[in-house]
């Protein structure tokens, strides 16, 4: 599955600037590590050893994958991921 | 001042706020006295309420806020809410430019007071916010007075005037360090200009977040964001990095230790008054509580579709 990923501002240096990028999976565990093979240093920036970071949302499309299968989230071609800061602030 | 007492208006209650022991969270350095200013017990809950009041008066006093003029700002939300308090109390209009990521409980607040509410993308965080606030106020220029926390020198000054004076008179008989977030700088600015003043030699750090994405409300990460015009890198002694990991799980050692909920930038600032006080060994190291731990996002079942 090919999806758009979005990407916040203080990503972007790992992204070449880019705010939007197409990533392959068919969760959002395999589109983080494929995220990682196409711009090395994203995975460590939002995940830990449990998972996602406390501090980072991940939408797909207007969901928190909190509340749906978190990383086993199934994600389908065309859908769009968001990585969202959970502050504000800075 | 005591606290029981009659005011005029609640921007009277601004300041004096108190200055708590931290005894438990510093037991590891047990030669050092840790001291946390709880400045959420400002009327509008946090530190902001100092400069938010600070740059109105000063502009309503030399005419840059008359009544017909509506005040705006890009803030993440404590900023925004002493803009609110104050306006509505001093019979002025304001409107608030955020990112639309900030946490329900900041959105309510403010709509509270009649506030003007105008969301930034998400994605591009507070920074955005400024651009977004900036390109209103160049379109519509005399419509508005543009507080501009950032740049304004009033924001330093309430803490030259207010947070370094009261640190002085709580402890400067026996303060050796002074701790500070940094977000639009000013505590940090304002506060070691005032204790610079002192006789006794205050070493003044700052904190900043380790990381770019980071999860410290409130705090800037100055090496990859728009660095604010009041904000001088040279005046602080050092520059302490503290990790999101490390502020969050402090602030849940200052709520379960010590009973106060703080906010994470308090956390981050309590992590870095311990390291410091570990490596001096002897001392009093002075720290920041700009908010409590009640606006911070949780992810909550009912908040969970995103309004884009």
């Amino acid at each position: 599955m090919t999806v758009t990923v979005r990407i916040p501002t203080p990503l972007r240096t790992l992204t070449g600037g880019q705010d939007e990028v197409d990533a392959q999976g068919g969760t959002v565990a395999e589109v983080i590590d494929d995220l990682e093979r196409r711009h090395a240093g994203v995975k460590e920036r939002l995940c830990d050893a449990k998972g996602v970071r406390r501090f980072v949302n991940v939408y797909l499309g207007e969901e928190d994958i909190r509340f749906l299968d978190g990383l086993d989230t199934a994600v389908k071609d065309g859908d769009t991921l968001s990585i969202v800061p959970a502050i504000a602030g800075g | 001042m005591g606290r029981a007492r009659r005011i005029e208006s609640i921007v009277e209650a601004v300041g004096q706020t108190p200055m708590v022991r931290l005894r438990n969270v510093g037991r590891e350095a047990p030669g050092v006295k840790i001291y946390l200013k709880l400045e959420y017990t400002n009327p509008g809950g946090s530190v902001k309420d100092r400069p938010a009041l600070q740059m109105m008066l000063e502009a309503m006093e030399d005419g840059r806020f008359p009544a017909d003029r509506t005040l705006i700002d890009a803030t993440s939300g404590n900023t925004g809410v002493a803009y609110s308090i104050f306006g509505a109390a001093l019979g002025r209009r304001v409107a608030l430019v955020m990112p639309s990521n900030v946490s329900q409980a900041r959105k309510d607040i403010t709509r509270a007071f009649g506030t003007e509410l105008i969301f930034s993308d998400p994605m591009e965080g507070s920074d955005g916010a400024i651009g977004h606030c900036q390109r209103l106020v160049a379109a519509e220029p005399d419509r508005y007075f543009y507080a501009n926390q950032y740049a304004n020198p009033g924001n330093p000054r309430a803490h030259y005037l207010g947070t370094g004076k009261e640190i002085l008179e709580q402890v400067g008989d026996e303060i050796t360090c002074f701790v500070a977030g940094l977000g639009t700088s000013g505590t940090m600015m304002g506060t070691t200009r005032r204790l610079r003043e002192h006789g006794r030699p205050v070493t003044c750090i700052a904190v900043e977040p380790a990381e770019e994405l980071h999860g410290l409300e409130g705090l800037k990460h100055m090496a990859s964001s728009l660095v604010p015009a009041i904000y001088d890198p040279e005046l602080p002694d050092e520059i302490m990095p503290v990790s999101t990991d490390d502020g969050w799980d402090m602030a849940d050692r200052i709520a379960a230790e010590e009973g106060l909920h703080v906010g994470h930038s308090a956390g981050a600032n309590v992590f870095a008054a311990v390291q410091i006080a570990k490596r001096i060994g002897e001392g009093c190291v002075v720290t920041i509580a700009p908010d409590r731990g009640d606006r911070y996002f949780a992810p909550m079942r009912w908040e969970k579709h995103y309004d884009w």
